[in-house]
């Protein structure tokens, strides 16, 4: 140990210098966002709960091509469709584990008739386990519920993509 | 006050009028502390959250002011969880082995120059006796826990308390010798005059020595090996929950206001006021800040407690052998030069004291 390795460690310095660094923290402006009350604000493209989107005229847009289920990373996606009676092609079965989706939003840029969709609704939870499977109805209520905002988001973003 | 008590009470006889003052500075004195530490759990947490640069906490209360109280319900309301192969004695002893030193040693406390509980000669002696007995109470939890963690942590606890008593011990000869008594009341009075007549000039080394064998001696950071979270849980306590937890927690804050308490009267001139010997000041009307008072031990009481807290925002822990090897061959060293030092300066009669 040299002699100013000693000075400095018989003097403090170092001790100092980090106290000046917290003291200074001290007295910074705080930025935290205070949260349930203020949110910060979310961007068009933020990707959120999923949902199954209708055209205009209530019909569902899913034509069951399994395109979001081939291309999801985490298989969340299981489809099992049928022709139904009046000739098209349609799902009978769209399920989405929560649990196991990542939210990439791939099945959205996968799908060819744009019906799923990712909202900006990130508060939501689940109070039971099997609650965690998104079944066809829960998917096309979330939808619904959120059609307007959706479409909105979408229009806003729609220059970018 | 007294001699209300006095007066209302002149039926009962002088000794029992005498006791029954001291239980009632004695429950004042305990429910001060106990306020005092449900304050400081608040200001850590707000202080440390302002360090982080974010606002702590703010949900209970006006401000979060009532956050350390929902805290201790939370805390009182939670099971009792004893061990299956504990030793049930002596581990439901042993928080209180180390809450009772911790109250015990504000007894020789002055306060103000009128307000101290018991004015013993050798008071000093007193509160290194009775610092050095909360090891006990951690040694015995680490023990009776039955745990390998909390057995681990106690006995870090013990080696770093021991190591660090001898440091203080000497630091505390320093001031003996400057003050010439061991009354705590006699070191307050010969630091009178000022702040340049305090003692934290000439026993500066001392000052700072004490004052981080006194973190050590509280277990805070960065000095807390024996409850270091990232290699054995939370050390010594880590089968307590609930009360028990409690009184740990309470006993830790209790020490640590102690040392600051302690540190202001002895190097910081305690009750003395920061505007004394300033001729100007003391013949205007702002005289009153020249007295003596509680007020100002109780802010230089805060500002230590300030920064042990923000030393708890600022360093990371230290290592084991970094801490020994600082302990014993660092502080021990420096006090012993000093206290030679002090040798000299006080034959040579340079410095503050004169020998009498």
């Amino acid at each position: 140990m040299n002699i100013i390795q000693l000075i400095k460690k018989l003097t403090l310095i170092d001790f100092i210098k980090g106290f000046i660094v917290t003291l200074k923290a001290f007295f910074r402006r705080k930025v935290t966002v205070q949260y349930p009350e203020v949110k910060t604000p979310l961007s068009p493209r933020f990707r959120g709960k999923l949902a199954l989107m209708r055209y205009d005229n209530g019909e569902e847009r899913c034509i069951a091509c399994k395109l979001c289920s081939a291309v999801c990373p985490a298989q969340a996606i299981s489809i099992e469709s049928e022709e139904r009676a009046d000739g098209s092609r349609r799902t009978t079965k769209f399920e989405i584990d929560a649990f196991k989706c990542i939210y990439c939003g791939f099945c959205e840029e996968a799908c060819p008739v744009d019906s799923i969709v990712e909202t900006d609704i990130f508060e939501y939870h689940m109070t039971e386990n099997e609650q965690r499977i998104q079944t066809k109805e829960m998917l096309l209520a979330t939808g619904d519920e959120y059609r307007e905002q959706t479409i909105e988001n979408k229009k806003k973003d729609s220059r970018y993509r | 006050m007294k001699d209300f008590l006095i007066s209302f009470l002149s039926f009962l006889d002088p000794q029992w009028i005498n006791l029954i003052w001291s239980l009632l500075q004695i429950a004042i004195v305990t429910i001060c502390l106990i306020l005092t530490v449900v304050f400081l759990v608040y200001f850590e947490r707000k202080v440390i959250g302002y360090m982080h640069a974010r606002v702590g906490p703010n949900r209970v209360g006006p401000k979060g002011t009532l956050q350390s109280i929902a805290d201790t319900i939370k805390l009182l309301l939670k099971e009792v969880i004893i061990p299956d192969k504990a030793d049930r004695f002596f581990f439901l002893l042993s928080p209180l082995l180390l809450l009772i030193p911790a109250l015990a040693a504000w007894a020789v406390i002055p306060f103000s120059p009128e307000f101290i509980i018991a004015d013993i000669n050798a008071g000093l002696l007193y509160l290194l006796a009775l610092t050095s007995f909360g090891v006990y109470g951690v040694i015995l939890a680490g023990w009776a826990s039955n745990s390998k963690y909390a057995f681990l942590g106690s006995m870090r606890a013990a080696a770093q308390m021991v190591a660090y008593e001898i440091a203080m011990g000497f630091a505390l000869v320093g001031v003996l010798m400057a003050g010439g008594s061991l009354k705590l009341g006699e070191i307050v009075a010969a630091q009178t005059g000022g702040v340049l007549s305090w003692f934290w000039i000439p026993l500066f080394p001392l000052f700072i020595v004490y004052f981080i064998s006194g973190i050590a001696e509280t277990n805070r950071h960065p000095f807390d090996l024996a409850e270091g979270e990232a290699e054995i849980v939370a050390g010594f306590h880590v089968e307590y929950s609930g009360i028990g937890f409690a009184i740990f927690f309470l006993a830790e804050y209790i020490n640590m206001a102690l040392i600051s308490v302690l540190t202001s009267i002895m190097f910081l001139g305690g009750w003395e006021s920061f505007f004394a010997g300033i001729p100007f000041l003391e013949s205007s009307v702002f005289s009153f800040l020249t007295e003596p008072s509680i007020f100002w031990l109780l802010l230089k009481t805060l500002f230590f407690l300030f920064v042990f807290i923000w030393l708890r925002a600022s360093f990371p822990r230290y290592r084991y052998d970094q801490l020994m090897s600082l302990g014993w061959k660092v502080l021990i060293p420096i006090t012993i030069l000093w206290i030679g030092v002090e040798c000299i300066m006080y034959v040579m009669q340079i410095g503050p004291w004169s020998v009498t």
